[in-house]
């Protein structure tokens, strides 16, 4: 799907927020001079090409009690790397898994976001993937201040 | 934080309903009113819980793509460095974690040249040369929805 100049300002209208107000797509169809009904079709084609995964809250998660974030990054051979992916894709704890480009000062490969409620829950997690992967050249790196987190502005960079 | 709030962060992150009236929608799920529904939310991001309300966007189908770039900070200039890195509306994410590279923050563009561009300029601006780009060749898991314990009687907020 290709998205037209009016998608993308339906796109921009809906990362910069939705309105507390009883009908809030009828307040994002007037700013865009378009009927409430035409907007909602527009946001479900986008929702059905898979633009928009939904819409709903980000939350701030270290204050609803995951204050522990840590990154675990691994070394995994190029040929286990799928089955690893597979394995932790199912683990509740893990959040976000990818596989990236290894640099010779940093030979990293796979990584896994984990939000624990400690550190030492962190800790116990990471113990656990190495013994599920079967891979022991892993590191831990947990956050210790968050400098920038904010949504995409889509559009506007 | 009170029972009913928790219930409300666990629905509005799942999805916010594409309806004219998707509060009220909400709230009959809820057992209370649409107004309450709103005052709630309004608090809830009054308070920094919510971050954002809005569309949840596949930043690939937008034609972005992201990488994770690492840069070696010396501890007296964090600040500094920060502050001219979280400049960029395509970084999003910047933590500082504990490691010989400290800062950490994500890039969405949509060329790999705009992310050059991007670290040339950090690279011109701190005189920092030691950054690695470490971009994603696969993505097995990216999961946003963090569940909110709904047993807690009080939250520590």
């Amino acid at each position: 799907m290709k998205l037209s100049e009016l998608d993308k300002q339906i796109v921009m209208e809906l990362q910069s927020g939705l309105p507390l107000v009883s009908r809030p797509f009828e307040a994002l169809a007037r700013r865009l001079k378009i009927t409430e009904e035409e907007f909602i079709t527009r946001v479900h084609a986008i929702q059905q090409a898979g633009i928009m995964r939904r819409i709903g809250a980000a939350l701030r998660h270290r204050r609803v009690g995951y204050t522990a974030n840590a990154m675990i990054v691994w070394q995994i051979p190029e040929d286990k790397i799928d089955v690893v992916g597979e394995q932790f894709f199912h683990l509740p704890e893990i959040t976000h898994c990818y596989q990236r480009v290894s640099l010779p000062q940093w030979p990293y490969n796979f990584y896994t976001m984990v939000h624990g409620h400690s550190r030492e829950e962190c800790q116990r997690i990471a113990e656990r993937l190495a013994q599920i992967a079967g891979i022991n050249s892993y590191r831990i790196l947990y956050s210790v201040a968050e400098l920038k987190k904010s949504s995409m502005k889509y559009f506007m960079d | 934080m009170d029972q009913i709030d928790r219930r409300l962060l666990n629905l509005i992150q799942a999805e916010v309903p594409l309806c004219p009236e998707p509060y009220k929608v909400l709230a009959e799920n809820l057992g209370i009113t649409e107004q309450e529904v709103l005052d709630r939310l309004a608090r809830l991001m009054q308070q920094d819980i919510i971050r954002r309300l809005g569309g949840v966007f596949d930043s690939r189908k937008l034609g972005y793509k992201g990488t994770l770039c690492a840069i070696k900070v010396p501890p007296d200039r964090i600040d500094e460095v920060a502050t001219v890195i979280n400049d960029y509306i395509g970084i999003t994410h910047n933590y500082l974690r504990e490691d010989e590279y400290n800062m950490w923050f994500t890039i969405l563009a949509q060329s790999p040249d705009k992310v050059q561009q991007i670290l040339t300029e950090i690279k011109d601006k701190t005189g920092i040369e030691d950054i690695i780009n470490l971009p994603s060749q696969k993505h097995f898991k990216v999961l946003v929805n963090f569940k909110v314990r709904e047993d807690h009687k009080e939250s520590e907020d």
